[in-house]
């Protein structure tokens, strides 16, 4: 058999920019922040990359969901020679520009890449609140795929996602204290996380006081508008040996598409077409998932944790619910220690990054209060309409 | 009559070619959906080819206006100016076929809807558009 592209490849830096919300830096300051300092933390400088991509590339889109291009990183960065570049949207799969770098190292196109994903989102709704909607804020007819929920006024990913949330919990017996312990887990683990929006103490009765904003899903089980970016080096596994840190390997990946993007839906409303992508990643490794240390799920709404738990086999179907009860399988000491940062309900919407830096920060361990201990792996996964999953390990 | 909870500021879908028919399909009172004349599928939204077969013979075709609840959410954030909430936005499940999904919003109280609860279409019309709303079966007149 042929070598996997993602044993040829290591992460060989990670960093982040400060988390504002809003900040007084600028998308683009913040994505040279992020790149500088991930470049440095691999020991690599500019000129050593030849390859940069992000997700989903600058866009005419409002509400700063894409306010950074890679010509613009170029040049402020000053990479004289990039010879490959990707801007990668399609699906919302948050992970693609750096599956696609995976490959990109693996077939020699490039050796070391820079991957950022950069939002201004915060400073979108300090100038018009309605600019991250759906709709974004617009009073012309809505046409494309959101013409299927913006006319009946579903004007937040939540209104789809609460969907989801309802049929599982009609399915399952779930209830409210079981999803929100997410909610609470995460804000524990942001009490140690210096660079997470919200680090205040969140008890589980805050968490049942707070408003409903779509039911069943409430207030605190919504991710944050922030503006941030992450960076992440990819290096060919044979360039470890120059670089600053250990190599992080990229053990296998997982992928997978859905036809929510345009509109179409399948199933029963309580799994995502995220199953196929962790089918995808357990095909490519020998590890199970009782070898994961600690694990960065999705969480631009808790439900995507349960969903995305099951898809990817860390517990049985219909079982995610019982599972985070109580917080305490999940916590930094527990059995699987879950999105140890803060992830995105706590730390802030780096929109899947926060989770993958998050990743690097364990397996190197540099995380402080939230280090969980002799983490060797990490399971980390990233979106709601496209799906990406990874299993990083260090040697 | 239960009055419109969703109504207030509402963004119109634009009739785009492969689509107008399903905002326009009202005007008769009767709800129409693609449907493959070579194999019978049954798919919303409306695409060139049939996904079960690959045909081009797609079409718009009636359907009965009547399904279940798939799943709802009541919202309650007012995201815009005049919005009013709560409203319930939901998934219907055709009666046509299994997964035969529209998005709509349900015209009852909301603390009555129900999954599984039956539901017919009833459409209510915006300038050239009839948005295919639903209400409990039994309301029906």
């Amino acid at each position: 058999m042929t070598a996997k592209p993602e044993s040829l490849v290591c992460i060989s830096g990670a960093a982040q920019s400060e988390v504002g919300r809003p900040s007084r830096r600028t998308a683009l300051q913040l994505t040279a922040d992020a790149c500088l300092a991930a470049l440095s933390d691999a020991g690599l400088a500019p000129e050593d990359i030849d390859g940069i991509a992000t997700y989903p590339g600058k866009s005419p889109l409002g509400g700063g969901i894409a306010p950074v291009s890679p010509s613009e990183v170029q040049a402020v960065l000053g990479i004289e020679n990039p010879r490959w570049v990707l801007a990668s949207g399609e699906g919302f799969s948050h992970m693609a520009p750096i599956f696609n770098a995976i490959n990109a190292i693996a077939c020699g196109m490039a050796r070391h890449v820079i991957v950022f994903r950069s939002v201004a989102q915060a400073s979108a709704r300090m100038a018009s609140r309605e600019s991250t909607l759906m709709s974004g804020g617009q009073t012309t007819r809505v046409e494309g795929n959101n013409a299927w929920t913006v006319p009946f006024n579903a004007l937040s990913p939540i209104n789809t996602f609460a969907l989801y949330a309802q049929a599982y919990f009609d399915k399952y017996g779930a209830t409210s204290k079981q999803l929100g312990a997410i909610a609470v887990n995460n804000r524990a683990n942001a009490a140690h996380n210096p660079n997470a929006i919200y680090r205040k103490p969140l008890s589980l009765d805050d968490y049942l006081a707070a408003r409903v904003i779509s039911s069943p899903l409430r207030l605190f089980d919504c991710d944050s508008h922030i503006d941030g970016s992450t960076a992440i080096v990819l290096s060919h596994a044979d360039a470890a040996k120059d670089l600053a840190r250990p190599p992080i390997r990229i053990e296998a990946v997982g992928m997978a598409i859905s036809g929510l993007w345009v509109g179409k839906f399948e199933g029963d409303f309580t799994r995502l077409d995220a199953d196929r992508a962790g089918e995808m990643l357990w095909s490519r490794t020998d590890l199970r998932p009782r070898d994961v240390d600690c694990a960065q799920i999705y969480d631009g709404f808790s439900i995507h944790v349960w969903l995305w738990l099951e898809a990817l086999g860390l517990v049985p179907r219909g079982e995610a619910c019982r599972f985070t009860e109580g917080g305490a399988r999940i916590a930094l000491d527990g059995e699987l220690p879950l999105n140890t940062g803060g992830g995105q309900l706590s730390a802030g919407r780096f929109h899947g990054y926060g989770h993958i830096h998050e990743a690097t920060v364990q397996l190197w361990g540099r995380g402080g209060g939230r280090q969980v201990k002799d983490a060797r792996t990490c399971l980390v996964s990233n979106g709601g309409y496209g799906y990406g999953a990874m299993l990083l390990r260090r040697d | 009559m239960p009055r419109d909870l969703a109504a207030g500021p509402r963004q119109l879908p634009g009739l785009e070619p492969e689509t107008a028919f399903y905002w326009t399909s009202g005007a008769d009172g009767v709800l129409r959906i693609q449907c493959c004349e070579a194999c019978g599928h049954w798919q919303h939204p409306p695409f060139p080819r049939c996904a079960k077969c690959a045909s081009e013979d797609v079409a718009p075709r009636p359907v009965s206006g009547k399904g279940r609840i798939a799943s709802y959410t009541v919202n309650h954030e007012k995201w815009l100016p005049g919005l009013e909430v709560p409203f319930v936005f939901a998934a219907v499940e055709l009666a046509e076929q299994a997964e035969l999904y529209v998005f709509t919003n349900i015209l009852a109280p909301v603390e009555s809807v129900t999954r599984g609860m039956a539901v017919e279409v009833r459409f209510e019309r915006h300038e050239d558009v009839w948005l295919p709303m639903f209400v409990p079966e039994s309301a029906a007149p």
